[in-house]
């Protein structure tokens, strides 16, 4: 099976230092870049899928060049190559942009299952997904809790996750899944695979190279805007308890009452 | 068309989903403070319940049968459903939920339009004739606003960012039957699994009482069920105590997980490090037990009680119940 891993390297959120440029984008270069977290489940579902059925993983990532030493990270964990398609024409790109330049790229590479995360960290849209597999025509199953692919049959069977259990999904194969935390925790690279990742290949894309004019993508033709921003007022001061457990519940329920929650 | 239209969700048994009376409330307002035209839209296999129920909230609902919404995911076909009811040439804004649902809807409108996404909503005004929305990043650090650069766009709108409230008059609902072939290739509905003991929606509860590795394992999880009884509201977790296998990822809160914003949101034995407190640090009012007075949450939690979760919580169940009668 080749699967296809959509990575993206974001700001680290355990790091506080986010902070956005005059210009009203993230100021990547003022943190440092992890791979986002749901799609480190995504990463350990494929490498899960290819343990069992055999094949190879390739991870596919949109952002700035110096995103390779990220994206060494996911080959770490036992990715087999990288795509990075970077261009400064990219630069302020929106999820439009986001999702055209992804399924460019998908166009190029042969796969029986693309997976995603359910959102960035950054962006926090949860609409990349969904909307690459509308440019691709690739049937969507999002919000996975168990994926089960019938490599021969060429169909794929998804457990997504609903208000009240799941519904089992059945789809045709190549397809997009969006997978989510309920696939199990992403395994800590190992030395020989943080050795290994180093000599791994990362195919470096222009927008050129995917067959996409400059001027059709990115900041220039941007569909948001950022008008303003601002710290949000700061919480009251927090009042602190120390009282015996039933003196503290008693002043737990003034508080709510107080505040008219019960 | 209208210049606002609001996407209904519908639910497994074909009732309205909250998250739509929500968005419903909120478009009409920015409609009626605009003087733009708000409209709804509700694609299901028999939309008939849900779009009564979207009129309620709004001068005019269409609702679009479509068969297939019976078997299929609902999100793609309602998205191709909804494209083709736009004219050509279309300056319109739509609103939908900030859940798994809304999200898969928005983001298949958004390719198949070519629309930009605004995010996550926390409010929206308006001002030079489009939508002004709020959104909240970097983990709650910023509060931005951002607008669309063209006359048309989509907005995700989290739970509980606005109290619903029908409309003085229930607004009118016109029938459209779904017409062609979908595009879409198809997906399979093979199975409804419905889990016995799924807790209801915590993205929803006005109440979300919430443990994390402080609880200790699933029999503690059983003391912050109690309390979330006792108080009318949902079961919520950190990462650590779902990881442990104490309770199902559902109810998960924080960066991998949920994003809630309830009135009250009492943690016990969390920390509040940054990966959970981006999932409730909106919370009206945040109440934590914690034996540790460093633990992070102590900076922003609104009280803090520093004790043992095992002698406090049964001393506020004692407390409640005490007050209940």
């Amino acid at each position: 099976m080749h699967i296809v891993v959509l990575v993206k390297p974001v700001p680290d959120t355990a790091s506080s230092g986010e902070r956005l440029r005059p210009d009203g984008r993230l100021d990547r270069a003022a943190v440092p870049a992890v791979v986002n977290a749901n799609d480190e489940y995504a990463l350990e579902a494929a490498l899960k899928l290819v343990a069992a059925h055999g094949g190879e993983i390739t991870i596919v990532s949109m952002a700035p060049a110096a995103a390779t030493d990220t994206m060494r990270k996911a080959l770490a964990m036992g990715a087999t190559r990288g795509v990075l398609v970077t261009d400064e024409a990219l630069e302020g790109a929106d999820h439009v942009t986001t999702v055209k330049v992804l399924a460019a790229a998908l166009s190029g590479l042969e796969y029986d299952l693309v997976l995603a995360g359910a959102d960035s960290s950054d962006g926090q849209g949860g609409v990349v997904g969904a909307g690459v597999a509308v440019l691709t025509g690739l049937p969507y199953l999002s919000y996975a809790s168990k994926i089960e692919p019938d490599p021969e049959a060429h169909q794929v069977r998804v457990r997504r996750i609903s208000p009240t259990g799941y519904d089992v999904l059945e789809a045709a194969l190549p397809a997009l899944v969006v997978c989510t935390q309920a696939l199990g925790e992403p395994r800590y690279p190992s030395l020989k695979g943080i050795m290994a990742a180093r000599s791994k290949e990362i195919v470096t894309k222009s927008l050129k190279d995917l067959g996409i004019e400059a001027g059709s993508v990115g900041g220039a033709v941007a569909t948001t805007a950022l008008v303003g921003s601002e710290a949000p007022p700061p919480r009251a001061a927090t009042r602190v308890v120390r009282e015996a457990p039933d003196a503290a519940a008693r002043e737990i329920v003034a508080f709510l009452a107080e505040r008219r929650i019960i | 068309m209208a210049g606002l239209w609001v996407l209904g969700e519908v639910t497994a048994d074909g009732t309205l989903a909250r998250i739509s009376t929500e968005v419903a409330t909120l478009a009409r307002t920015l409609a009626e403070a605009s003087g733009q035209e708000v409209a709804g839209v509700v694609v299901a296999a028999d939309p008939a319940a849900a779009a009564a129920e979207l009129a309620t909230y709004l001068p005019r609902v269409l609702a679009v049968s479509e068969p297939a919404a019976a078997h299929r995911p609902w999100s793609m076909i309602a998205a191709e459903r909804i494209a083709a009811l736009l004219e050509p040439d279309t300056k319109e804004f739509m609103f939908t939920g900030a859940g798994p649902d809304g999200r898969d809807l928005a983001g298949a409108l958004s390719a198949t339009l070519g629309w930009g996404v605004l995010a996550n909503a926390l409010g929206a005004t308006w001002a030079d004739s489009g939508p002004v929305v709020e959104m909240s990043v970097f983990g709650g650090k910023l509060t931005t606003t951002s607008r669309f650069t063209g006359p048309t766009g989509i907005v995700t709108v989290r739970p509980n960012v606005v109290t619903a409230e029908p409309a003085k008059k229930a607004g009118s609902v016109e029938t459209v039957e779904a017409a062609g072939e979908l595009r879409q290739p198809a997906v399979r509905v093979a199975e409804r699994v419905v889990e016995a003991g799924t807790a209801a929606p915590i993205e929803e509860a006005r109440v979300i009482v919430a443990g994390g590795r402080g609880v200790g394992g699933p029999d503690g999880f059983k003391l912050v069920e109690q309390i979330a009884e006792a108080l009318g509201g949902a079961v919520g977790a950190t990462r650590a105590a779902v990881d442990s296998g104490w309770i199902p990822y559902g109810q998960q809160i924080g960066q991998t997980g949920k994003i809630v914003k309830p009135q009250l949101y009492l943690a016990l034995g969390i920390s509040g490090a940054i990966q959970h407190k981006v999932g409730m640090q909106t919370a009206e009012t945040i109440v934590a037990v914690n034996r540790d007075p460093d633990a992070p949450i102590a900076d922003f939690a609104d009280l803090v009680v520093i004790g043992d979760l095992f002698e406090v919580g049964p001393a506020l169940l004692a407390e409640l119940g005490a007050r209940s009668g």
